[in-house]
């Protein structure tokens, strides 16, 4: 699970090292389970491999998991083969697509869920767990809790001040380039508006779609909307609107949208909303676009050489005020099911998913993350890890991205659709009215 | 008389005198007609013919020179990855599995129903086969958020279903199915079983035959045509279904195909080569009932709709 | 769905003699009769017309789907003022529903003529009809797997034949259009199977003797063959306008509904199935697509019933 994904379903990123799509295929692309069940339920005897069948109860703890891509599929079974062996557990994987996963979530929480899940930090995880559907694991963190820091227990923490998430991993979103474009043009990382700008106009000037765009799932222009609005408005804000305290028809609001009107006409609008963040990884991959703000997931899409080519810098910085305070860096982690067949095995599972080790496994297979456990050994972190973790270390305020930070059903009904018409209509007449459209549902949705 | 049913690919009954009357100044429109028709079969095949070209040719070839392009190497290899990769068999098998009780049932359910609207007369009779009908016609989201929620409250042992509710479930899948589309063959059959005379069942009640002596053993041998044409149709329906099996049964690996092949495409069919096989694939089963029991389809289409 | 078209009779319905009464019969066999009728009856009820129902008293209240029914808030018309008044896509739906019956009907008027054409004295006419109606037995997502292979931007077959750079299923201005063209390649070839049985049905002593009178194959078609389609043609607009209603498959294979392909149906599903629901709102969508679609299909019945089955159970 690299990267967040919106409700309304993200593309799956195609596995490591497998062909490549060089086209552009308009049906949602949803991957495929390979779950634990084979059979027919009808032909399967009794119990099938979901949840708790089979083993004796206290030794088996289930596990639900999204981790449907064939790289962090791999190294989560590293994860849990060195888990089982340390805690004597038995643990059962059941894995569905990552989007899928996310889309039924809902129900899946009110059915028969597993003993643990995987899941993401922020308003996500604290809406589903106001709604009774998750267990506190507060006893747990008063165990693991000197691992992490505050930001990280805070983004763990419901509304009733009990914590409910065990961070495993996080990874920062950034601008990310090739640093031979950048050196054969002698082009400089930006660090303010101007410089960016700049450097967006120098890039057209010699050829590059400067910034590369894709918008299919509608998620990922959300980054490109939260690090303007940190940026500008600061953190605070930020949170507060997507909390819905305050109000999209904010002069400041339009500020945002003011700044991404200027930045719009260099990137790769051409088919831009529709395509996938695998295929616009490719374009940077190919030189045909100088720079792309995206996840650090971006790296699962180049290797070898590439791989060592590749860097990336802080969204620039708008508002001295501010400066870059704030880094978007969404969590992932694991939480305890409302009533889990085996609650003692699960917490256990999960005080060693909270262990170094577990993290140092998972990150030898997929070094496209960096560790929320701070005691974790970071001596093999590679160069885009280790300069992940000083962004992240460096940042004041964390956010998790649009869609771990407000409510899931106003971000699908409403952001998406509306962050895809500003895109296609950004003229400032246009952007007002959809501004105060917004907010009209955004009073609808966020009431009691 | 039993109810007939129009045979669409008999010769039309347009008149004779039509044709041989004008036939020396017909041939010249003849022949437009003749090249129209081609012609827009041509533009109507072409779709599925792309679909086979594109499906024959490796991946590499076209990614190379574009997929309109003639040369390199044709075979079957895309089938034989998407079939093996995606583990289609075993699609197929929740297809069966989701099909055939369906349509089975169905038919038996509908059959029950038909039978006593038609054959007897009581208060209800027409009130309820028009809420059969109007069932049938309705979007099919129009119920769905209920019927989700009610799937969901409705317990299953967990020898039937590891979930536990009817959500997610095959007995779930085939129930709605049946429920549904019992609308469509309680209409059709009730109006073929009207036409069988009377005086059969009659003389059988005379005799002291039960009610339900005269629906096995009388009323359902000679509704068998309408069954097997019914049957061919259902089948179809509920193979192409897609909205409930994506809506109510979460678990990937249970689907039937046709809701299957969106999830598939993503990781397995991951180039249009292996989508155009892909999709073959799944549709190869309605194109084999097409070529095999056309007749059948259309006449469970056209059935009782004109009455000679 | 396919059954609209049984209900209309070409040519005159015989009357038949009423059924037999249930008071003549033992107990036992009224009790067989009960349970047969009963249990699909039960069935039917249980998961088409409670949910039915359940959707219209959902769309009065606010619940995200999560925990039991006291967790529902009850909110009167709330959501319908939303939805008619601040939800972006509901009017783009709805008109897009408009355009999509509208484009139908086309699709009806083209299967109606290729279906006169074959109707007459042919060779071959077998096999146009085979190919014609084939897309009908396929799926739509197939359909949508299909045509996406030939509308796609890099690979189709459209952009590489005729040289084109048009984004047909991803420019909103145009992408509702390519499905239509889609769902019409289907709908054509199933509409000009109902006319062909009903042209063959029609008598032949009526064409003949507008052969008699002259007349040439456009008056024979207007004058003649068209009025005595009537039943048929009530049919198939039922079919036509319900098929508007019902188009989803193939939208929601596309893109999920978005970005120019809304639906009132994709609004639902949009609302209902995936992380957080808003229960009530998708039932009011839900609602507002049940009440346009029995405005159709509630006159149709009564017309069809009255006209077949006079007073109740007489024939």
């Amino acid at each position: 699970m690299p990267r967040s994904s919106s409700p309304s379903g993200s593309p799956a990123p195609s596995a490591v090292g497998m062909p490549l799509l060089s086209r552009r295929d308009m049906l949602k692309m949803v991957g495929v389970t390979a779950g634990a069940v084979t059979l027919p339920e009808l032909l399967a005897a009794c119990g099938s491999k979901k949840s708790g069948g089979g083993g004796t109860a206290s030794k088996t703890v289930t596990i639900g998991s999204n981790a449907s891509d064939a790289a962090p599929k791999a190294a989560y079974q590293q994860v849990f083969a060195k888990a089982k062996a340390s805690t004597g557990l038995d643990l059962q994987v059941n894995t569905v697509d990552h989007n899928t996963f996310q889309q039924q979530i809902n129900s899946y929480l009110q059915g028969t869920p597993q003993d643990v899940f995987f899941w993401f930090a922020g308003y996500r995880m604290q809406f589903f767990a106001a709604k009774g559907l998750a267990t506190s694991i507060s006893d747990v963190w008063d165990k693991i809790g000197s691992s992490y820091t505050p930001a990280l227990k805070a983004a763990s923490t419901g509304q009733d001040g009990k914590q409910y998430f065990v961070p495993f991993y996080y990874y920062p979103w950034a601008v990310f380039y090739r640093k031979s474009v950048f050196a054969k043009h002698g082009y400089q990382p930006a660090k303010t508006w101007d410089d960016y700008l700049a450097l967006l106009k120098q890039q057209k000037k010699d050829g590059y779609v400067p910034l590369a765009m894709a918008d299919d799932g509608g998620w990922p222009v959300q980054g490109t909307f939260d690090y303007l609005n940190m940026r500008i408005n600061g953190y605070q804000f930020h949170v507060d609107l997507m909390a819905g305290k305050q109000a999209w028809t904010d002069p400041k609001v339009m500020d945002v949208f003011n700044h991404w009107a200027q930045i719009l006409p260099y990137h790769d609008l051409q088919g831009g909303l529709a395509r996938k963040w695998e295929e616009a990884a490719i374009t940077l991959k190919n030189k045909k676009t100088a720079m792309f703000l995206l996840g650090s997931f971006v790296a699962q899409q180049f290797s070898g050489a590439d791989l060592a080519d590749l860097d990336f810098f802080a969204f620039p910085q708008i508002n001295a005020q501010f400066a870059q305070d704030s880094v978007e860096a969404p969590i992932d982690g694991f939480m305890v099911s409302r009533k889990p067949k085996n609650l003692a095995g699960a917490k256990t599972l999960l005080e060693y998913m909270a262990s170094p080790e577990a993290i140092a496994t998972y990150l030898k297979s997929d070094p496209t993350n960096i560790a929320a456990n701070t005691q974790a050994d970071t001596s093999n972190y590679n160069a885009l890890q280790k300069k992940s973790l000083e962004l992240i270390g460096s940042a004041q305020h964390i956010s998790q991205f649009m869609d771990r930070d407000s409510r899931p059903d106003f971000v699908s009904t409403v952001m998406i659709p509306s962050l895809q018409s500003f895109i296609k209509n950004p003229t400032p007449s246009a952007t007002s009215s959809l501004l105060s459209s917004i907010e009209k549902q955004k009073q609808a949705i966020f009431v009691g | 008389m039993a109810a007939t049913d129009v045979d669409v690919f008999a010769p039309s009954t347009a008149p004779a005198a039509i044709v041989t009357g004008r036939r020396r100044r017909l041939r010249p429109q003849r022949a437009v007609l003749h090249a129209f028709l081609i012609a827009t079969c041509l533009i109507w095949l072409a779709p599925l013919a792309w679909t086979v070209y594109t499906s024959l040719r490796p991946y590499q070839y076209t990614a190379d020179h574009g997929y309109f392009s003639v040369g390199g190497h044709y075979g079957f290899d895309n089938f034989t990855a998407a079939w093996n990769q995606a583990d289609l068999i075993k699609y197929y098998g929740n297809t069966l599995l989701v099909t055939v009780p369906s349509v089975l049932l169905t038919l038996m359910l509908a059959s029950f129903v038909a039978f006593a609207v038609a054959r007897f007369s009581w208060k209800f009779n027409i009130a309820l086969l028009m809420v059969f009908t109007a069932g049938n016609l309705l979007p099919q989201q129009v119920i769905i958020t209920p019927l989700y929620r009610l799937f969901l409250m409705i317990p299953l042992p967990t020898w039937m279903n590891a979930t536990g509710t009817l959500y997610d479930s095959y007995w779930g899948i085939i129930a709605i199915h049946v429920a549904f589309q019992t609308g469509f063959c309680t209409f059709v059959l009730s109006n073929y079983m009207r036409t069988i005379p009377h005086e059969l069942t009659e003389a059988a009640l005379v005799d002291g035959a039960s009610v339900w002596r005269q629906f096995w053993r009388i009323i359902m041998p000679l509704t068998r045509p309408a069954l097997a044409a019914l049957a061919t149709l259902e089948f179809i329906f509920i193979y192409n279904d897609f909205f409930w099996a994506v809506v109510l049964m979460q678990s990937q690996d249970k689907r039937p195909i046709t809701s299957a092949l969106l999830s598939l495409q993503g990781i397995y069919f991951t180039n249009d080569n292996l989508i155009a096989a892909g999709a073959l694939l799944a549709a190869l089963p309605t194109l084999v009932v097409y070529f095999t029991l056309q007749r059948q389809f259309v006449r469970g289409l056209t059935l009782g709709a004109t009455k000679g | 769905m396919a059954m609209l078209e049984k209900a209309a009779p070409a040519g005159g319905t015989p009357t038949r003699r009423r059924g037999r009464s249930l008071r003549s019969l033992t107990r036992r066999d009224r009790l067989v009769l009960a349970l047969m009728v009963g249990v699909p009856s039960a069935l039917h009820l249980a998961f088409v017309w409670v949910p039915a129902l359940g959707s219209i008293a959902l769309s009065f209240s606010r619940w995200e789907g999560i925990g039991g029914f006291s967790s529902i808030q009850w909110i009167k018309t709330l959501n319908y003022k939303q939805i008619f008044t601040i939800y972006p896509p509901f009017w783009p739906a709805v008109r897009h529903n408009l355009e999509w019956m509208g484009f139908l009907f086309l699709a009806t008027g083209v299967g109606l003529f290729l279906a006169v054409q074959l109707d007459k004295r042919l060779r071959g006419s077998r096999i146009y009809q085979s190919v014609i109606f084939m897309p009908v037995m396929l799926s739509f997502a197939i359909v949508g797997f299909i045509w996406h292979l030939v509308y796609s931007y890099d690979f189709g077959l459209i952009n590489n034949l005729f040289h084109t750079h048009v984004d047909w299923l991803g420019d909103s201005r145009i992408n509702l259009w390519s499905a239509l063209v889609a769902a019409s390649w289907r709908h054509v070839g199933y509409i000009m199977i109902i006319y062909l049985a009903g042209l063959k049905a029609v008598d032949a002593s009526l064409r003949e003797a507008a052969a008699i009178d002259g007349a040439n194959e456009w008056q024979t078609f207007t004058r003649v063959v068209f009025p005595a389609l009537k039943p048929i043609n009530v049919v198939v607009l039922v079919i036509t306008v319900i098929e508007a209603l019902r188009a989803f498959d193939l939208v929601y294979v596309i893109n999920k509904g978005t970005n120019g392909l809304e639906l009132i149906s994709a609004l639902v599903v949009s609302n209902i199935v995936g992380e957080a629901s808003r229960i009530g709102y998708g039932s009011a969508l839900a609602v507002i697509l049940l009440v346009v679609s029995l405005v159709f299909i509630i006159p149709y019945l009564v017309a069809y019933f009255r006209a077949n089955f006079g007073a109740r159970g007489a024939r």
